[in-house]
């Protein structure tokens, strides 16, 4: 692993703008230091891709299905409420 | 009778669609609408409420919540932003009338916000002769074939489970169900920095509790 150039962004200072440079919040001036750290650190591509895989395995946390028994009294609920809007007043 | 199938084919109309047949009052509308958002909406309303019961009581709550609101619903947001913005407040109220009868040590911590992303031990020193604030133990990749596996999916969700709740809300919205920063926002009624601090605790703490996971390391 090949040390960033001195002066530039540090490791430590990366890991704590990886969001802000992920969501485009990064200011120019610091997006190009982040991305010239990034160009000469291989730990730091190591962090981020860690960080892009995180988000990936969190967006697979969506399997479970609609219980059978919520649905049941969602639509007893629905009817219910269709009723009460088509009485007359 | 209509039934509540779960084999029912997906309604392949667009949200906005279906929210105009609900309000002519068309039951199989309101059904692809529970199909398509329901287990979204108890996973939100985890954010607040831990026990999986009340999260579900506050998502069936919000349902009634639509049904009241929808003739209000003017497409300003997307149908699913709406409703998990209903759900948002119905499941916040719901804790809040929980956290009266909780001991006080169950509720969010404060003042957790300024751990780092990343344990301090595993960079030089800023004062390093060479290389300071870099990596003294630098990350390693991950074995794609392990990432995959339930295990993983299971030490991701339990580590979610186990944040504060603020970051639990943003994270679920925005990794989770996938919501743009500005959506998440809205339903939260988060301004777009605040957004981001607590995503960005939230991401780094389980990307930390994966690398323990999946590199077996006690940190």
């Amino acid at each position: 692993m090949r040390p960033p150039v001195p002066t530039e962004m540090s490791c430590r200072e990366l890991v704590e703008l990886v969001t802000a440079w992920h969501e485009g919040a990064l200011p120019l001036a610091d997006r190009t230091r982040f991305e010239m750290h990034l160009c000469l650190c291989t730990g730091c591509r190591g962090y981020v891709q860690q960080m892009r895989r995180t988000i990936e395995v969190t967006g697979r946390l969506t399997e479970e299905d609609v219980a059978p028994a919520a649905r049941k009294d969602l639509l007893r609920a629905f009817r219910q409420f269709a009723r009460s809007k088509g009485e007359p007043r | 009778m209509i039934e509540t199938t779960a084999d029912r084919p997906p309604d392949p109309r667009a949200d906005a669609e279906i929210l105009l047949a609900l309000r002519r009052g068309e039951e199989a509308a309101f059904i692809a609408l529970v199909n398509r958002h329901h287990a979204s909406m108890v996973r939100v309303a985890r954010g607040w409420l831990h026990d999986r019961a009340l999260a579900e009581e506050a998502a069936q709550e919000a349902w009634l919540g639509a049904l009241e609101g929808m003739a209000r619903f003017e497409g300003r947001s997307s149908v699913r932003t709406w409703l998990f913005g209903i759900l948002a407040n119905c499941a916040r109220q719901r804790a809040a009338r929980e956290a009266r009868s909780v001991p006080l040590s169950s509720l969010e911590p404060k003042g957790d916000g300024d751990v780092p992303a990343v344990e301090p031990s595993r960079f030089l020193a800023d004062n390093h002769s060479r290389w300071p604030g870099h990596w003294a133990r630098a990350p390693e990749p991950w074995a794609e074939e392990q990432l995959a596996t339930r295990e993983t999916a299971e030490a991701a969700r339990r580590a979610i489970e186990e944040l504060p709740p603020s970051q639990r809300q943003v994270i679920t919205l925005r990794d989770v169900e996938g919501l743009s920063a500005e959506e998440a926002c809205a339903v939260l009624g988060l301004s777009e920095g605040n957004q981001r601090v607590l995503l960005h605790r939230a991401r780094a703490r389980v990307r930390a509790a994966l690398e323990r996971h999946l590199q077996g390391e006690e940190t």
